[in-house]
């Protein structure tokens, strides 16, 4: 069996599909309010430079988030 | 009257859709209970007076961010006769639960599906039929920006309002609470049954242009010099514009003054006279004077920002701005902050951290502000060459930017930050010219009616401290000016500022506005290019760079103080804004002005 995968790890390229968010309680709110809820596929455009956020697009809609905070965003395997 | 509350996500053009529905009549109101102006407008539908409230771009109803709470406030302290739901019509996927939520508080509401017209670019279809249906209130699909299906709205509005009678009750805020609780669990599988019964999405995403637009201006390498050329090519073209405009203008309020206005006046008592003329007309030709670089600069970010490339700039800069212990946003602000400070400080609202809040209100005011742009393209005109002014005025900002940057490194440790970011990055969209203007035009007007009273109340001030006790000769030794430069003369001497500017930046700590009016009325010109010569007359170059200097660095004006305060709700905060600043100018130009004396250049 994988282990789980986060989001911040994810490559360039790649989609996968959220299994759950692990954050505290207005993170999280934030994260579904944007779509990254879990069942929901999520693909990485970009990755920034130099520990730079993350382009991400989910759903209709594109966005950009810290690696920090793709940290609490579980991927299931 | 009935109040209709618009109420949406960020990025749903919802301003778009107010000013679409109220035209250019929309003003700041306060509403009692809270702290924070929103904008208003009134609207006359059949003879039936109605009143727009546009409230802050939220996410969740149950968000923790300062513009969130403040809505919920809102919907507790006022009772509405009608919400306005705004979603954009493409992202329907995570949008429509704003609009449960609503539902949910058992407010009268109708939702309006903007932005039709990226929905078909992109591919998205929506039965609105289908989707009033399951959903149970009523559903408009338009384009605001486009005009599109307004009259569609007015008509659904007609239908929905109650009736002129009923008079609606605010939820209390604890009945507000409990009931977006209950509905939290269900909102994720009702959402889901909406789209299936009402929405197609695309079985891929369709904006090429975007992906396309992107691989460039997102390049890990070409990406920040793509951003920064355009902005240094943004601010040459809106001073090769707004200069010669601003000029001409000058010129023409100038006559007016003395060929139409002076001949009036000349029954007067000649205190009276000058009062009016030197103090009020000169102090109000000065800030009308520099109204278009102002309006040229909202246009000019207007487009940034609305195109979706100021996101992309958020974007760019966050790995920088992290290392700063600031964000992304704290940069588009302080991008905003070029224009004018006080919008921009009021902008952080988005951010729910204190600790990021308060060091983004801290680095703002050392934006280079139009106001202060005003005093240096003055200054580099009269002491420089025009090559050498331009070099001058990019030092400006240069040290604007370093100041920023030392601000943040030095104190990010008092306020620690641990704030998440999240943002969206819209798809890039072609502003039309009627949204820029429209929105540039509120600005102007918005900073017209800010900065008016302090500047005629800064300038009349400067005149009477000038001319008063009665008799004296104007800004002489014995004048209250003259005995306040005496005043400050130990501080600011080993600086290289004479008294005679020292006067004019006492007075510039109200607002920048006034320094050139002020030294207007301090040199007894009113003729620019003669105020110039009896300053080069009276100060060298290297003090006037040090007086340039300190303007760029101290407190930009009593309004940006006054909006530190309010925000931060600390006195002490403030102080050290404040304090902080007047440091920081001070050692500057003492560092400068007597390095500078020590290498031989006087």
């Amino acid at each position: 069996m994988r282990t789980a995968r986060q989001l911040a790890d994810l490559p360039k390229g790649a989609t996968a599909v959220v299994a759950s968010v692990s954050a505290d309680a207005s993170l999280c709110r934030r994260l579904e309010a944007m779509g990254l809820r879990p069942g929901q596929p999520v693909q990485v455009l970009r990755r920034g430079w130099w520990s730079g956020p993350l382009h991400v697009r989910v759903g209709m809609t594109e966005l950009m988030l810290r690696r920090r905070d793709a940290r609490c965003v579980v991927l299931a395997a | 009257m009935s109040t209709i509350a618009v109420l949406g996500m960020p990025n749903t053009g919802k301003s778009t859709l107010f000013n679409r529905l109220t035209g250019s009549h929309a003003h700041i109101g306060n509403w009692p209970g809270l702290t924070v102006d929103l904008m208003q407008a009134e609207l006359s539908l059949d003879g039936r007076l109605l009143q727009l409230v546009d409230l802050p771009g939220l996410y969740d109803l149950r968000g923790h961010s300062d513009d969130e709470v403040l809505v919920r406030r809102f919907l507790e302290s006022t009772a509405v006769d009608l919400v306005l739901v705004v979603l954009n019509a493409c992202q329907l996927d995570r949008q429509l639960r704003l609009a449960l939520q609503v539902q949910a508080l058992g407010l009268p509401a109708l939702v309006v599906l903007n932005m039709a017209d990226e929905a078909r670019r992109f591919g998205v279809e929506i039965q609105t039929a289908n989707l009033q249906r399951a959903l149970g209130l009523p559903v408009v699909m338009l384009s605001a920006k486009y005009g599109r299906g307004i009259a569609l709205l007015l008509q659904e509005l007609r239908r929905t309002l109650p009736a002129p009678g009923d008079t609606p009750t605010a939820p209390s805020l604890s009945d507000l609470e409990a009931k977006l609780a209950a509905v939290d669990p269900q909102l994720e599988a009702r959402q889901a049954e909406l789209m299936a019964a009402a929405v197609q999405l695309p079985p891929q995403w369709r904006d090429r242009w975007t992906r396309r637009l992107d691989r460039v201006l997102l390049h890990p390498l070409l990406g920040l010099p793509l951003f920064f050329g355009a902005m240094a090519l943004m601010f040459q073209l809106i001073y090769a514009l707004g200069v010669p405009i601003q000029e001409g203008l000058a010129g023409v309020l100038d006559t007016i003054g003395q060929h139409l206005l002076r001949p009036l006046l000349t029954p007067l008592p000649l205190f009276l006279q000058g009062f009016l003329m030197e103090g009020l007309w000169q102090g109000l030709g000065t800030v009308a004077a520099f109204l278009p670089v102002i309006a040229l600069f909202f246009l000019a970010m207007g487009v940034v920002e609305d195109s979706g490339y100021l996101s992309r700039a958020a974007y760019l800069m966050d790995a920088f701005m992290e290392r700063l212990g600031l964000d992304g946003r704290s940069f588009v602000l302080a991008l905003m902050g070029f224009g004018c400070n006080v919008p921009a400080i009021l902008g952080t609202r988005v951010m729910r951290d204190r600790g990021l809040r308060l060091i983004s209100m801290l680095i703002i005011p050392f934006s280079l502000c139009s106001a202060r742009l005003n005093v240096f393209l003055f200054m580099a005109a009269t002491f420089f060459g025009p090559r050498q002014g331009g070099l001058v005025i990019f030092g400006l900002y240069l040290i604007s930017f370093l100041a920023a940057v030392l601000t943040a490194l030095l104190f990010r440790g008092r306020f620690p930050t641990q704030e998440p970011l999240v943002l969206e990055l819209p798809p890039y969209r072609l502003p039309t010219a009627r949204q820029m203007v429209t929105r540039a035009w509120s600005e102007v007007k918005h900073f017209w009616f800010w900065s008016r009273r302090f500047i005629i109340w800064g300038v009349v001030a400067v005149w009477l401290l000038n001319n008063l006790p009665f008799g004296v000769e104007p800004a002489s030794s014995l004048s209250l000016s003259g005995r306040l430069g005496a005043l400050l003369e130990p501080v600011l001497d080993p600086i290289g500022i004479s008294p005679h500017l020292s006067v004019a930046l006492v007075f510039g700590f109200i607002a920048k506005e006034i320094v050139l009016g002020g030294l207007a009325v301090i040199y007894g010109q009113a003729d620019p290019a003669a105020l110039g010569r009896a300053i080069a007359a009276d100060v060298s170059t290297l003090q006037a760079l040090s007086f340039m200097l300190f303007t760029l660095l101290y407190t930009p004006c009593v309004s940006t103080v006054a909006v530190i305060r309010s925000e931060s709700k600390q006195a002490g905060f403030t102080a050290l804004s404040v304090g902080w600043s007047l440091l920081l100018a001070w050692v500057s130009c003492f560092v400068f002005f007597q390095g500078a004396r020590l290498l031989g250049w006087s």
